[in-house]
């Protein structure tokens, strides 16, 4: 059986990897007037690694047939 | 440049992109992935209402706070916390971990040990019929509206924060809701739940670790909004001393016996939507850990929910304001704190996971109240009361239709209260009403063995009884706020408090002047109900840190801790 844990990883994973993908072309396209205070932080590019790390921690560790629930 | 598939809506807090969309659509499909793979250890009775009863401690206890972690919590109390202050905070600390500790050291042996599947069907067990069928009905009713309640709130909140039609709104969430619980019953609404704690905690988390670094550490934080404010609305408990000392006009009783002792005993370990989750725990250990382990992490829940509301105090331009100035006057209202926090720090795809969580909080919460009302309705209404003499397969078939006929109750709710709103009003305090004398009704018969049938269930009928009379008496003359709250100075929260209290007193009360006089249950009837006459299988002999009461112990340090830092 699938473990929770795991859809939990799926979720992290591929969410963290679109806020990724979206925080690093802010970075290299960044908006004339950019909406968000504190900007200049980036947070989309660090959030949406450390999103992606743990999703894929999750998905390594709790993969279908290593454990159940 | 800015990302391309901009999505443009009308009127509107934040405005979402083409990733945000992605991020959404992508939590939809995922949640109906789960309830479709779910579907197949849904088939029989104890699968499908249940979940098999084969919960670890984590997700149980995750589930058991996530059933409470809704979106509307999320905003309310954010609001509130803009509203009141810090001392919203007191909801998450004393208003829920003794409870929450209490309902695992204490009441859990009890609940699972009787092989219950709901409190109704405790209260049959202990009391007889008539208070099983006097909770089971009342909680069916309130809690299918509220449902339908929380399924507009959420469109509404939609609307004002995306732009979204609301018809959309309510059909897709709905939809959504049904589909992945008629599939695969409980457990699919527990998987989506555990999931919605990590979408919070994911999406709200990056609010208050921004708005610290905006405003410049916690310390300066508490200067800013005492200069805004008062020094009030940084100090949980000194300014509770006198009515008036504090923005809520609470005094320190009020939180303490009514908040603390009567209305989150009352919600945390008789509510049956969270004690649903932990009732489908694996065995008796896992039962005890899950409250434990959900009273941690609700320690923690004030850093995404109350923070937000006291940093918006400090670092939001404009002032907000209540919600009846905010109608008038187009202003933004204190339930807008949130996410206006959420516009003011989060960009493409960051914007879009702190929707999900609102979102999923919302469509999580639907799916508890209606996957509670479903067993409820079954279990104790349906099948005691209309047809007991059907199959297993019946009563998992009668399961899947009525959670639909649920979902379109709620649906039809919704638009009723969209056509008359202070029916919102009237549903939340009818949740108001059984909850502490429900309280009073299941301790006493766990603890109580001398406690009888028509003292069960005539405490329950008084004590509910007394809590409308209350409510009704202020709703009519507004200065009795000074006999039910202690003060006239009392707001909205006091006065449930408060309510909640003298109802429990007369529950009480009648419980037990009628049981004394009325004949005492045996011994036999009572055995694996009542303290005393329980056999709790011992855990065995296990190191120190695996036991539940270790855990518990650390909870409360922490939590003794946190209220002496937050004095």
């Amino acid at each position: 059986m699938i473990s929770i844990w795991f859809f939990i990883g799926i979720s992290l994973a591929v969410n963290g990897l679109l806020i990724l993908g979206a925080g690093i072309y802010q970075f290299v396209y960044p908006p004339a007037k950019p909406e968000v205070v504190l900007f200049h932080l980036h947070a989309g590019i660090w959030w949406g690694a450390l999103l992606l790390v743990l999703g894929l921690i999750y998905c390594f560790k709790f993969a279908p047939g290593r454990t159940s629930l | 440049m800015t990302l391309p598939f901009a999505v443009a809506v009308p009127a509107r807090l934040v405005r979402l992109t083409g990733i945000d969309i992605v991020i959404v659509v992508f939590y939809f499909a995922l949640v109906l992935c789960i309830g479709w793979y779910l579907r197949g250890g849904a088939n029989t009775s104890e699968g499908f209402f249940m979940a098999g009863r084969e919960m670890t401690a984590w997700v149980a206890g995750l589930s058991f706070l996530s059933a409470n972690l809704g979106a509307l919590e999320l905003m309310g109390w954010a609001g509130s916390a803009y509203q009141y202050g810090i001392l919203a905070t007191h909801w998450y600390w004393i208003g829920a971990i003794p409870a929450m500790l209490f309902l695992a050291l204490v009441m859990m042996p009890f609940y699972y040990i009787s092989k219950t599947h709901s409190v109704p069907g405790y209260l049959k067990l202990r009391f007889g019929e008539p208070s099983r069928a006097l909770s089971a009905i009342s909680f069916a009713l309130m809690t299918v509206l509220m449902s339908g309640v929380n399924m507009f709130a959420m469109a509404k909140v939609m609307q004002i924060v995306l732009g979204w039609d609301i018809n959309f709104s309510i059909w897709v969430s709905s939809l959504t809701v049904a589909i992945y619980v008629t599939l695969g019953g409980l457990r699919s609404a527990i998987f989506n739940e555990v999931l919605q704690f990590f979408l919070i905690w994911a999406g709200a988390l990056l609010i208050p670790i921004l708005g610290l670094y905006e405003a410049g550490g916690w310390t300066n934080l508490r200067l800013q909004i005492a200069q805004r404010t008062s020094e009030q609305y940084v100090h949980l408990w000194s300014g509770l001393g006198s009515f008036s000392g504090n923005p809520m006009g609470i005094h320190w009783t009020g939180i303490v016996f009514g908040l603390a002792a009567i209305m989150s005993m009352g919600y945390w370990t008789t509510d049956f939507l969270v004690v649903q989750r932990i009732l489908a725990a694996k065995d008796i250990r896992s039962a005890e850990m899950a409250p434990i382990i959900g009273a941690g992490f609700k320690m923690m829940v004030p850093f995404i929910v109350i923070l937000p509301g006291l940093l918006g105090l400090a670092v939001l331009p404009e002032k907000l304001v209540p919600e009846s100035v905010a109608a008038a006057t187009g202003a933004h209202s204190y339930n807008d704190v949130f996410p206006l926090m959420l516009a003011r720090y989060c960009g493409p795809g960051l914007l879009g996971l702190g929707v999900t969580a609102l979102i999923a909080g919302f469509m999580s919460g639907m799916a508890g109240n209606v996957s509670a009302f479903t067993t409820v309705w079954t279990y104790d209404i349906y099948r005691p009361l209309i047809n007991s003499k059907e199959s297993d397969h019946h009563y998992v078939n009668m399961g899947r239709w009525t959670t639909v006929i649920g979902v379109l109750v709620s649906v039809g709710t919704a638009y009723l209260v969209m056509q008359f709103a202070s029916i919102m009003d009237y549903v939340q305090a009818l949740f108001s009403f059984f909850i502490a004398p429900l309280f009073g009704t299941v301790i006493l018969g766990m603890l109580w063995k001398r406690a009888t049938g028509p003292g069960g269930f005539w405490g329950l009928l008084c004590g509910t009884i007394s809590s409308i009379a209350m409510w009704a008496w202020v709703k009519v003359d507004p200065s009795a706020l000074r006999y039910v709250a202690l003060s006239p100075h009392a707001k909205a929260l006091a006065q449930d408090m408060y309510q909640g209290l003298w109802s429990f007193v007369v529950c009480v009360i009648v419980t037990v002047v009628v049981s004394l006089k009325t004949e005492p249950l045996p011994d036999g009837q009572l055995t694996g109900l009542v303290y005393g006459l329980t056999a709790v299988p011992k855990i065995g002999d296990v190191p120190v840190y695996r036991k539940p009461f270790f855990w518990a112990a650390v909870v409360i340090v922490i939590f003794v801790l946190l209220n002496v830092v937050f004095w």
